[in-house]
């Protein structure tokens, strides 16, 4: 796939999909051969809840243009509780990210039934046009660079 | 027989880490009948060219502290690794970028805007800022060069053990030469404390209830805490189910929430996020509004859950644009 260095920017979006509900729209999405943009990764969790602000972290870190997690809706998770902890570590994860210079719209968290493989198609499509916009995230330490400073005062 | 030689020295520092050798107090006595110090800045009058005139490999152990930020500490961090055969980061700042490394949520550049310009306390009408070279009267002299981007020890140079602590205490420090003389370190790349969480150790452990929930997050100065139960059964911000034990609950000795200078326990990646998760998790609603409200009292989450940890974190530094 292009990474911006070689041809246009695609962005690259890493998917957290709960087994029961959202990763089902996925596989619904693509049976009923619907087109929505190639660029998640997804990556498929028994539930919302088990998304640790970790793996989106680690996710960033290793080059992730945006992180998409995608959970039941409230009331329906198989563990009662799963998604809601999940809006409630979100809420937290995202003043982080902002603090850290990540943009808001690289991070969403969005709730799709397996039945609803339109709203999984308009999210995917909708975040990846967002991100396309902000460009590549570039997370490098950069090179430390002293030239401009040797010169002499007095 | 001779001694084995160690050294100490420090780097982007405070100054505790030192304090640790010094709170040996006695001991102090029994680690300088053990071993011959032959670098510490701090404490005795040896100059940088006295460990490079030294053969390489010729120290046993050295304990740096403090974090790497300038071109000389990055210096003095690999010459101390090729003098010594062990080298250990010693407390938060060598270890995990500590205090200074909340840094890296600016640049050097903002940090020099604030600290000789913005900063209501300084009178610098010229606008001087530290330069590379200065010369006066014919003499000319090189300074070190602030980093960016502050790191960790290792991420300098190999580092074979760490003491965590902000600082350390003493006993650890006292193990970790024992350790070293009587050779039974354990494999590299260890951490020299106990590998649980920190409430394992809290006096307060039986009182941290099993199941629990918040509406409320309090900061120190906001609660009349009560001595005797969990802090963070109390609504306070206690780090120690995310934090490394190995201090003997210091700080909720005192009454006060662990701050989690000790780091993450093995089987954690990013201790921050781990906090932020546990924290989070913890609160009593299911409403989005409600929710925003009560995490709305952790006023700076980075500040917060990476205060000692910031680079060696998962990101390790605020984002720069390319
Ligand atoms: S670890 Fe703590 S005590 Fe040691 S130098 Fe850093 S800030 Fe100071
Ligand atoms: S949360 Fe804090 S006060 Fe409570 S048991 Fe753990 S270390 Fe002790
Ligand atoms: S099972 Fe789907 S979010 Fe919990």
């Amino acid at each position: 796939m292009p990474d911006g260095n070689h041809g246009p920017f695609e962005p690259r979006i890493v998917a957290f999909f709960c087994n029961w509900c959202t990763y089902l729209a996925s596989d619904l999405a693509g049976t009923s051969r619907m087109k929505y943009a190639p660029n998640t990764r997804v990556v498929r969790v028994m539930c919302s809840g088990r998304v640790d602000p970790q793996f989106v972290l680690d996710a960033f870190a290793r080059g992730a243009d945006g992180v998409l997690i995608g959970g039941c809706h409230p009331g329906d998770c198989h563990y009662q509780e799963g998604n809601y902890k999940m809006l409630r570590r979100f809420h937290l994860l995202k003043r982080l990210l902002a603090q850290m210079g990540i943009e808001d719209e690289r991070c969403r968290l969005e709730w799709i039934s397996a039945a609803e493989a339109d709203k999984l198609k308009a999210a995917v499509n909708d975040m990846v046009e967002k991100v396309r916009a902000l460009g590549p995230l570039h997370l490098a330490i950069p090179k430390e660079e002293f030239a401009e400073e040797e010169v002499a005062v007095s | 027989m001779t001694k084995p030689k160690v050294a100490f020295y420090w780097c982007a520092a405070c100054g505790g880490c030192e304090e640790t050798v010094v709170d040996l107090a006695e001991q102090i006595l029994d680690v300088v009948a053990a071993v011959d110090i032959v670098f510490w800045p701090v404490a005795l009058d040896f100059k940088r060219k006295d460990v490079e005139a030294m053969p390489d490999k010729s120290i046993a152990a050295c304990f740096l502290n403090g974090a790497i930020r300038t071109t000389e500490q990055e210096e003095m961090a690999h010459l101390l690794r090729r003098k010594s055969q062990t080298l250990l980061a010693f407390g938060s700042c060598a270890q995990l970028g500590g205090i200074p490394g909340l840094a890296n949520l600016w640049q050097r550049e903002s940090v020099l805007e604030r600290v000789y310009q913005e900063c209501p306390s300084n009178v610098n009408l010229d606008g001087v800022r530290p330069s590379r070279q200065y010369r006066d009267n014919g003499h000319s002299v090189t300074l070190p060069t602030l980093f960016d981007t502050v790191l960790t020890l290792d991420q300098v140079v190999d580092v074979d053990y760490y003491v965590p602590g902000c600082p350390p205490t003493p006993k650890l420090l006292l193990e970790a030469v024992q350790a070293l003389l009587g050779g039974n370190l354990p494999p590299k790349g260890a951490v020299l404390a106990p590998d649980h969480a920190l409430c394992e150790e809290c006096p307060r452990k039986d009182t941290r209830p099993d199941k629990l929930m918040l509406t409320e997050f309090k900061r120190p100065h906001e609660a009349l805490i009560d001595e005797e139960k969990c802090l963070m059964a109390q609504g306070l911000l206690c780090m120690g189910p995310a934090t490394r034990g190995g201090c003997e609950a210091l700080c909720v000795k005192g009454n006060m929430p662990c701050t989690g200078c000790f780091g993450p326990t093995s089987r954690v990646k990013d201790s921050g996020a781990k906090a932020l998760s546990a924290f989070a998790s913890l609160v009593n609603s299911n409403d989005e509004k409600e929710i925003a409200g009560i995490l709305g009292n952790i006023a700076d989450p980075v500040g917060t859950f990476y205060r000692y940890s910031l680079p060696s974190s998962l990101l390790r530094r605020k984002r720069v644009e390319a």
